[in-house]
């Protein structure tokens, strides 16, 4: 019965919870994508370069803001870092939409033009945020590291094993619970939310209700700056803040996104979820855990991993291959891609 | 001067021509059919009235007012409103919401317009929190027309409203285009069930190859031995 507990304790703690943290940074992110393909009509390749961007200013402000010596005690600083981030966020892409975007809009360009937009403005994105803050890793999460540590549980509980759960994974899924009823809320509620649905919907349609389809584009810009914003600082304080992972980001967000079903919100969620523990449980080595759920003092020689965690991205490969093969129009049928 | 007019229209998607000196009109309070073969530039003729298309010759007057240039969405603004033949609901939107974004120009209280959009389709009441896109047919062309009606137009667009509903659903949904005639709405409609429609009609319009053939009464035309002959199948 001890060895189970153990089992389950060793589970949490290397499986169950990184993969609710990580599964509510993807979602937030999918969000972003899935809104940009619902609303605008186009897979919007520059979405990990602007959480890159949206987190890279949030580094800055927190820099700034440590160096005035302004904190928020246990908390990181850089959650008071984040309206400024997201601000700057949606300004650029505002300006990218201005510049870029509504000049294949007015042109009724084919959805693939934007995709190749996009694509220019990521690797555009790529190198400011290299310029301004280098590739290299930074760390920038302050304040009290674990809401309850491994050793203090184990000791309670006299266990083998304990859960520890860090600020960062507490504060990512509740930032995230936060984010998202507030965005359901503001689509399911609001004037303007169930007018960016219905222009999502029926854009013919809705032009001749009389909605305004500048207003629409500028409100889906806003919101895709603090999604993206948000899951990239979420994901900064959790792991570390690198300009090359968060491009990396882009293939399990897409992947999220279109296992939930493109262009739809729940299934965004949903699918940030599945890539998450699928790409952890199938790259954690459970050799330990086989050695408890197994009877007597037997342990395993290797290390009972499915599949190395270099290759995690093959994981969300996979499944969107799968997806694509046997569901195009994911889970929850978003649009068919 | 007739309450709505397309005068002498002429003109199409931008290649050649597809309405040639094509007239429509309708009055407050009845009901105008544009009916023809496959092809007649029935639905253009109707497009061009709602500004869907340009027209180099020829114009469009609302209310004595000259709207041959203003965009559709200026058109809705002015109070006509447009029901297409297809995708004329937001499908994964309630039928409440559907109605709701069909009043999106309003500011003042919708929910009477609501109210009364319920009574003529009953049927949408019960079905309010339901998605559009999991409707039938016909109900599906219920909520088309009660978004249309949301924006309390003084003129209703209408292209082929019975297009692929049954003939129970058909009959049905003529009714609700009466009472909404009665009403004092303008009813211009486009309808591939030439017989049916006429026989609501106050004013047809036959068209061919997007010039007007036959102008008349519904009755009129019914009884027209050319017409029935060409065009109603006997």
């Amino acid at each position: 019965m001890e060895d189970l507990i153990n089992a389950f304790l060793l589970l949490s703690n290397f499986v169950f919870v990184p993969a609710i943290a990580y599964g509510s940074q993807l979602a937030l992110g999918a969000l972003g994508v899935t809104l940009v393909y619902g609303v605008l009509r186009f897979s919007n390749f520059a979405h990990g370069d602007t959480m890159a961007f949206g987190t890279m200013v949030v580094i800055l402000f927190t820099w700034w803001f440590q160096s005035m010596g302004i904190n928020l005690g246990p908390l990181p600083t850089a959650l008071l870092a984040l309206p400024f981030g997201i601000a700057i966020t949606a300004l650029f892409l505002l300006g990218s939409d201005k510049i870029i975007y509504r000049f294949y809009r007015e042109q009724k360009a084919a959805p693939v033009i934007y995709l190749i937009a996009s694509v220019g403005i990521m690797f555009v994105l790529n190198g400011v945020v290299r310029f301004i803050i280098g590739p290299d890793d930074r760390r920038f999460a302050d304040g009290e590291r674990f809401i309850i540590k491994a050793r203090a549980m184990k000791q309670f509980l006299g266990t083998a094993e304990g859960v520890s759960i860090k600020v960062s994974q507490g504060l990512t899924v509740v930032t995230a619970v936060i984010v998202v009823a507030a965005l359901f809320w503001f689509l399911n509620k609001t004037r303007t939310g169930k007018s960016m649905r219905a222009f999502s919907d029926n854009e013919d349609l809705a032009l001749l209700s009389g909605i305004n389809p500048d207003k629409v584009v500028t409100v889906t810009w806003v919101l895709v700056a603090i999604l993206a914003t948000v899951a990239g600082t979420l994901y900064g304080l959790d792991k570390s803040f690198k300009p090359f992972t968060y491009f990396q980001l882009l293939l399990p967000i897409f992947a999220s996104a279109i296992v939930g079903g493109l262009g739809n919100p729940l299934g965004a969620i949903a699918g940030g979820f599945v890539i998450a523990f699928s790409e952890i449980m199938i790259t954690y080595p459970y050799k330990k855990f086989v050695a408890y759920v197994t009877p007597g003092d037997w342990q395993p020689e290797g290390l009972v991993q499915l599949l190395a965690t270099d290759y995690k991205f093959a994981v969300s490969f996979i499944i969107l291959l799968l997806v694509l093969l046997f569901r195009p129009t994911g889970i929850f049928a978003g649009k068919s891609v | 001067m007739s309450f709505l007019i397309g005068e002498g229209m002429t003109g199409g998607y931008g290649g050649a021509d597809i309405l040639h000196d094509c007239t429509i009109a309708a009055e407050k309070g009845e009901i105008a059919v544009i009916v023809g073969p496959n092809g007649a530039g029935k639905s253009t003729a109707m497009k061009a009235v709602f500004g869907m298309l340009d027209i180099h010759t020829g114009r469009v007057m609302l209310d004595g007012e000259d709207i041959t240039n203003l965009s559709p969405q200026a058109r809705v603004a002015k109070g006509m409103a447009f029901v297409p033949q297809t995708s004329n609901v937001f499908p994964t939107m309630s039928v409440e919401e559907n109605l709701e974004m069909g009043a999106f120009l309003r500011r003042d209280d919708i929910q009477i317009t609501m109210d009364e959009v319920y009574d003529l389709f009953p049927i949408l009441r019960d079905k309010r929190r339901q998605n559009a896109g999991e409707l039938s047919g016909g109900q599906r062309q219920q909520v088309a027309v009660g978004r249309a009606l949301m924006t309390q137009p003084k003129v209703l667009m209408l292209d082929e409203p019975t297009a692929g509903v049954s003939p129970i659903v058909m009959d049905e949904l003529f009714d609700n285009i009466i009472m909404v005639a009665r009403t004092g709405i303008a009813i211009l409609m486009v309808e591939q069930n030439a017989r049916q429609a006429l026989n609501i009609a106050n004013k047809g319009y036959v068209l061919v190859q997007g010039a007007n053939r036959f102008t008349d009464t519904g009755e009129a035309l019914m009884n027209d031995p050319e017409v029935r002959k060409s065009f109603l199948g006997g």
